[in-house]
């Protein structure tokens, strides 16, 4: 038996745009053991509950991480709303719904971008970004905000989007799909890329639900679970949803559930965008969060998160609490890593797309 | 300006931001904002770059990890901080893992605003950082020509003390000055 080797990798490394440090057990190139080590980003923000009152507080909200912005705001605002009983206007959650899945769309052809970078595309990294900033630009023009978007707040939305404007949107939205497509040829039909892909960080289905993986990565393993079909909120109008899943479990069904969940993003807004009625766009909501607790959930583009808010009848609340979709798939990364190989490694990590800031928060 | 002002290296860190400063870091370099054409190219090596780029605050797990790359990367250097977290410590300011703004771990020479922050003004702030690049690039070659002038005076002086205290070895010099000549001039012929 060779000799084993420990290699540091991270929390500075060219592949991770964030700090995650990995302690690489190896056996010539192949890797018996990953340990990882968390605690870089660390801030303790679900502290911030002591010192800012549940309105304030979907501002920290939108913080825990810039890429679900939006989406940790609206997880957010629907557990203090079902804690407190808030009716939201229907206009609202149509609104609610476009942005949440504007950000699904960001945030997969950044991770499209990313993870063409680690497998030597840096032009399909430089397509998809360009495609992304169409997205970014709707959000500046309806929000002001290019990351953080400040939209979502508990009650409803801060911005109304007209009618005119949201056709404009529709027309972008449809234009941006049919300009995804020969990226998203490229990414599953390359024979080079698929080379690179298929049979490289298998999971299978037991495993993904034995781990609790969640997000496209469970389903890329098969597991079908994603909480926008049961039909929360805004998604309840949708006339269909299925969730985007394979069985193959490699990181080529990965880079593939992502590619289709692109797709159908853009279909449900453009849905949205056909039915949406008129009305009011927030309810104010009345009096301190109830001495009871809440839980609330959504699916953000890394997977499902769940939310625990626990209030006393003051302003401030007791206790919040995240589980984001990365702090359960970290799991599953290590389980890739064990036997692949040395030069597998960035892959590997990058198609459960890790979101460092979330999990530590 | 010299070449590096042409042509400045950046590295990027995260320290603990919440990835919006990051994206938009990262967005710079996409063909939307393209800081390529004006020669900015993102390394991963703390030894190649000229601009640290910073995000985030800093906090207790990673203050290691910043000053480490800042006192890896070779002078002279100018480090951004990007994004309300890096200068101050922002919406996490009041954390109780949050030391502060980056300027609690090392010196920063430019700050950026914003948060997220822009990537116009990101831009701005790199070349900002140029300007500051230059003026420490130009102390640090007029300290390094101070610092030859005052070595060769230095130097000069100790070999004339050397001389005034050993006067008896001047003559061993002159025989081997004369050995030299002598063999230029045997070899002159020669030739
Ligand atoms: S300044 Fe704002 S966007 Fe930037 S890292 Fe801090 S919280 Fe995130």
């Amino acid at each position: 038996m060779s000799e084993r080797t420990v290699i540091p990798f991270g929390p500075q490394h060219p592949v991770l745009p964030e700090p995650i440090h990995l302690d690489l057990v190896m056996e010539d190139e192949r890797v018996v053991q990953a340990i990882p080590q968390l605690g870089f980003i660390h801030r303790g923000l679900e502290r911030l509950v002591k010192t800012r009152d549940y309105m304030h507080f979907v501002y920290v909200t939108e913080r825990i991480c810039g890429i679900c912005s939006f989406g940790h705001s609206y997880g957010y605002s629907q557990t203090i709303e079902r804690l407190m009983g808030i009716e939201v206007p229907m206009r609202a959650e149509y609104l609610r719904v476009i942005w949440f899945e504007l950000s699904r769309i960001h945030s997969h052809l950044l991770w499209m971008g990313l993870a063409a970078d680690s497998f030597g595309y840096e032009n399909l990294f430089y397509q998809c970004w360009r495609l992304r900033e169409r997205v970014l630009d709707i959000f500046e023009k309806t929000t002001g905000g290019r990351v953080i978007l400040s939209a979502c707040n508990v009650g409803g939305v801060n911005y109304d989007i007209d009618n005119s404007e949201l056709a404009g949107i529709s027309q972008i939205i449809q234009k941006l799909k049919r300009d995804a497509k020969p990226l998203i040829k490229a990414l599953v039909k390359d024979r080079s890329i698929k080379d690179r892909l298929v049979g490289s960080g298998y999971l299978s289905q037991e495993d993904a639900v034995k781990l609790s993986i969640v997000g496209p990565f469970a389903r890329a393993s098969g597991v079908e679970e994603d909480i926008r079909m049961f039909g929360v909120g805004g998604y309840g109008e949708l006339a269909e949803f299925k969730p985007q899943t394979s069985t193959q479990g490699d990181n080529y069904a990965r880079v593939a559930v992502r590619c289709n969940e692109l797709l159908q993003s853009c279909d449900i807004i453009c849905e949205m965008i056909d039915k949406i009625p008129d009305g009011p766009i927030c309810e104010k909501p009345k009096g301190n969060p109830p001495e009871a607790q809440g839980i609330g959930r959504v699916e953000q583009p890394r997977g499902e998160v769940v939310y625990y808010v626990k209030g006393n009848g003051t302003r401030f609340l007791e206790r919040f609490r995240i589980r984001t979709p990365t702090s359960q798939n970290v799991a599953g990364m290590v389980q890739l890593l064990q036997g692949c190989e040395l030069s597998e490694v960035p892959l590997n990590i990058l198609t459960i797309d890790p979101c460092i800031s979330c999990t530590e928060r | 300006m010299s070449g590096t002002s042409k042509s400045p290296w950046i590295i990027h860190y995260d320290g603990s931001s919440c990835n919006g400063c990051d994206i938009e870091v990262l967005a710079c370099l996409t063909p939307m904002y393209d800081v390529e054409r004006f020669g900015v190219i993102n390394t991963g090596n703390p030894k190649h770059a000229d601009v640290f780029l910073i995000t985030g605050a800093v906090n207790e797990r990673n203050i290691g990890v910043v000053k480490q790359i800042y006192s890896q990367m070779l002078e002279p250097k100018v480090v951004v901080a990007c994004g309300a977290c890096a200068c101050s410590g922002g919406i996490f300011h009041d954390c109780y893992n949050v030391i502060g703004g980056v300027d609690k771990a090392i010196p920063v020479d430019v700050y950026v605003p914003g948060c997220a922050v822009r990537p116009e003004a990101l831009i701005d702030a790199v070349v900002a950082g140029l300007g500051a690049l230059e003026e420490k690039r130009a102390a640090l070659e007029l300290a390094s020509s101070y610092e030859a002038k005052e070595l060769a005076k230095a130097a000069e002086q100790e070999r004339l003390a050397e001389a005034a205290s050993q006067p008896l070895l001047e003559e061993p010099a002159k025989t081997e000055e004369q050995t030299d000549i002598d063999i230029n001039a045997d070899e002159e012929p020669g030739e």
